[in-house]
């Protein structure tokens, strides 16, 4: 496209965008004195403002590369390297595993519980990653394992004061089975049918903690929930905030290193295999709904734990923690940090977790800005912000010289 | 070793297998020719278990297999190379094999199976770190051959093989089929749309039309019938 018809462009949208805003930005109608006030120096600022942002925009799809031909500029780029260098690796991560040990003394406890809170995220979207990102199902009903974990470790606790560590394992387990019990009729559907069924049932089980009153204590929910105790010994509120981060780091760890081996195993690859071609699968003897409930439990089984994590952390639950919008905030986490790679998935739920909190100015934003940050993203970098190295096609440069032809098959 | 009895498959309403009778014995090679459409491929999805039959019987080693999983036939020893190749592009060469062993745990036996699939197809070695969607055609065909013998199975399958490849590689990819056969003793259902080189390869050989078996012989004799010249071999 020409300049002069981008510039023609961008100045239809303008001109579009002060009609649209006009009666909101510009009209103000005072009831009280009964005037109609007309703010016109609002629609030369949103004419102007939404010229430049709309030749902004059509200069970076411009730039942004064909599809096909990205690969090598993405493998450019700087993560993806530093991941897989040894030497630029290892020290990375002691450095960071450092950082990260030393946290709760260098910081304060409002900040160290922002991050036992966002740390619970990377969990959930580690978990969702599995089921997402590597088996390729569309989740949306995932807050629903969430609170199952939850509410287990908040019941037990209350019928038969049973302790966080034997509730962790427990809340997991619980999840796991909601989650098999789930998927087996369910995971027949695809795609879109998937999504909805999930849907459904994240708010059926919503429902039924929220009206079913003598067993979940509806919508008061339950208090006081004990935080975890370290070797029968009370701490100190600071003391548990510690302990709890410790908890949830190490979690965290564990989550990474599962799903990493997971990944890496021939159950992760068939995860990936019937991801994209089921009968090929079939005709490989993989068993289609062994292999994809597999996948779902796994994931409903870290949801799960990171309730009872959740659950001890704030001491009270109800069921307005587990809306569908808990679903949509980890779903984004995983697709916006890059599905099915681990870095992303843990950078994305860091990003969007802590952002909003030290964002509090624009909190009523929030949503919108969440939008447009994902509608960026799938324009301009789809795989998410670190894309799954597996999608990226590594040529070695003697073997790409002596092959014949490289069809990319994307 | 396998036997099709008064077979009958479906897509919802639609009648695309009409009583279909079959015989293959062990350590032959048999070729089903057809035109376009006329369920060659149905055939081999309904013996996989993948598109059951509503009626009918198979026989596998005298076993009725009709009513079984896909995974449960592939364990039983038949495996199939579906049309179009359907290689996994993501994952590697490697990882491409390494999935058709997917029912398998005896390592060392899973290596000595590799090694003799890269004697096979000396390119797939050279290319074992490669993504699967990064080979050529031919080279995705190999692969697809060599994953579905990496299961070890009594019985391969084999759906057009020769799509969309140059003659030559069709040539070469005949001839280590053949080999297959001879050297692991493995029967071999191949569908071919080039039925010149099928007829040629084959010990027997079915012509299918619209869902029906309209013929069988040896495949020397169908490749000598007037009929069969006229409508598949363009001569
Ligand atoms: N998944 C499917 N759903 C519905 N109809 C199908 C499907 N696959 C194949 N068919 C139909 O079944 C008939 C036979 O197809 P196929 O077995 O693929 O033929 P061939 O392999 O001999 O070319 C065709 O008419 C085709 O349209
Ligand atoms: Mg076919």
């Amino acid at each position: 496209m020409t300049i002069k018809n981008q510039i023609k462009k961008s100045f239809l949208v303008s001109l579009w965008f002060m009609f649209l805003t006009f009666p909101i930005l510009v009209i103000q109608v005072n009831t009280v004195e009964n005037v109609i006030k007309w703010r016109w120096l609002n629609m030369i600022g949103v004419g102007i403002g939404s010229f430049f942002l709309s030749i902004l925009w059509r200069y970076m799809l411009e730039k942004r590369p064909e599809k096909g031909k990205q690969t090598k500029k993405y493998q450019l780029f700087f993560l993806n390297n530093i991941l897989h260098e040894k030497k630029i690796f290892f020290p990375v991560i002691i450095l960071l595993s450092l950082f990260v040990l030393c946290f709760p003394y260098i910081f304060s406890m409002y900040q160290t519980n922002i991050m036992i809170s966002a740390l619970i995220y990377v969990m959930m979207g580690l978990g969702l990653n599995i089921v997402i990102g590597l088996a390729g199902l569309l989740d949306l009903g995932y807050v629903a394992f969430f609170a199952v974990g939850a509410y287990s470790y908040a019941l037990l606790n209350y019928h038969y004061g049973l302790i966080f560590w034997i509730a962790l394992p427990l809340g997991g387990i619980l999840a796991l089975i909601f989650g098999v019990i789930l998927g087996y009729p369910v995971l027949r559907l695809r795609g879109d049918y998937l999504a909805i069924v999930t849907l459904g049932f994240g708010e059926i089980i919503r429902l039924v903690l929220e009206n079913w009153n003598d067993f979940s204590f509806g919508p008061s929910g339950i208090s006081n929930i004990p935080k975890p105790c370290f070797l029968g010994i009370d701490l100190s509120l600071q003391g548990t905030t510690k302990y709890l981060f410790y908890i949830i780091v190490g979690m965290v760890a564990l989550t990474i290193f599962v799903t990493n081996r997971l990944q890496n195993s021939r159950i992760g690859r068939a995860w990936i295999a019937l991801k994209d071609d089921e009968i090929a699968c079939q005709a490989m003897g993989i068993n289609k709904g062994k292999t994809k409930l597999r996948a779902f439990g796994l994931g409903a089984m870290w949801a799960g734990m990171g309730g009872v994590i959740f659950a001890a952390k704030t001491t009270f639950i109800n069921p307005a923690s587990f809306t569908i919008w808990e679903s949509v905030i980890i779903l984004c986490t995983v697709v916006l940090g890059g599905m099915g790679s681990i870095t992303g998935v843990v950078l994305g739920a860091l990003l969007l977790i802590l952002l909003p909190e030290y964002l509090r100015a624009f909190s009523e934003f929030r949503m919108i800005i969440f939008g447009a940050v994902l509608v960026l993203m799938m324009v301009f970098r789809p795989g998410g912000i670190i894309k799954n190295v597996r999608r990226i096609y590594k040529f070695d440069p003697i073997l790409e010289k002596n092959s014949v032809k490289n069809e990319v098959n994307s | 070793m396998l036997k099709l009895k008064n077979i009958q498959t479906f897509y919802g309403n639609i009648q695309v297998l009409k009583d279909i009778n079959m015989e293959v014995k062990q350590g032959e090679i048999i070729t089903l020719i057809g035109a376009n459409g006329a369920g060659k491929s149905t055939i081999l999805m309904t013996i996989s278990g993948i598109v059951p039959p509503r009626k009918g019987d198979i026989l596998f080693q005298g076993n009725p297999i009709q009513n079984i999983n896909p995974d449960k036939i592939v364990a039983l020893g038949i495996s199939q190379v579906p049309e179009g190749r359907r290689i996994f592009p993501y994952l590697t060469v490697m990882e491409n094999l390494d999935m058709g062993t997917f029912l398998r745990n005896d390592v060392f036996e899973i290596k000595k199976d590799m090694d003799y699939v890269f004697q096979l197809f000396p390119i797939l070695s050279e290319r074992r770190n490669q993504p699967g969607g990064t080979l050529s055609g031919g080279e995705q065909q190999m692969l697809a051959i060599s994953r579905a013998i990496m299961a070890r199975p009594k019985l391969l399958l084999l759906d057009e093989p020769s799509l969309g490849l140059a003659p030559i590689i069709t040539t070469q990819i005949f001839n280590i089929i053949k080999k297959i056969n001879r050297e692991n003793n493995t029967t071999i259902f191949l569908v071919e749309q080039n039925a010149s080189l099928a007829l040629k390869v084959a010990d027997r050989g079915y012509v299918m039309e619209t869902g029906e078996i309209i013929m069988t012989d040896t495949g020397d004799n169908l490749f000598n019938n007037k009929d069969v010249k006229k409508a598949y071999l363009g001569i």
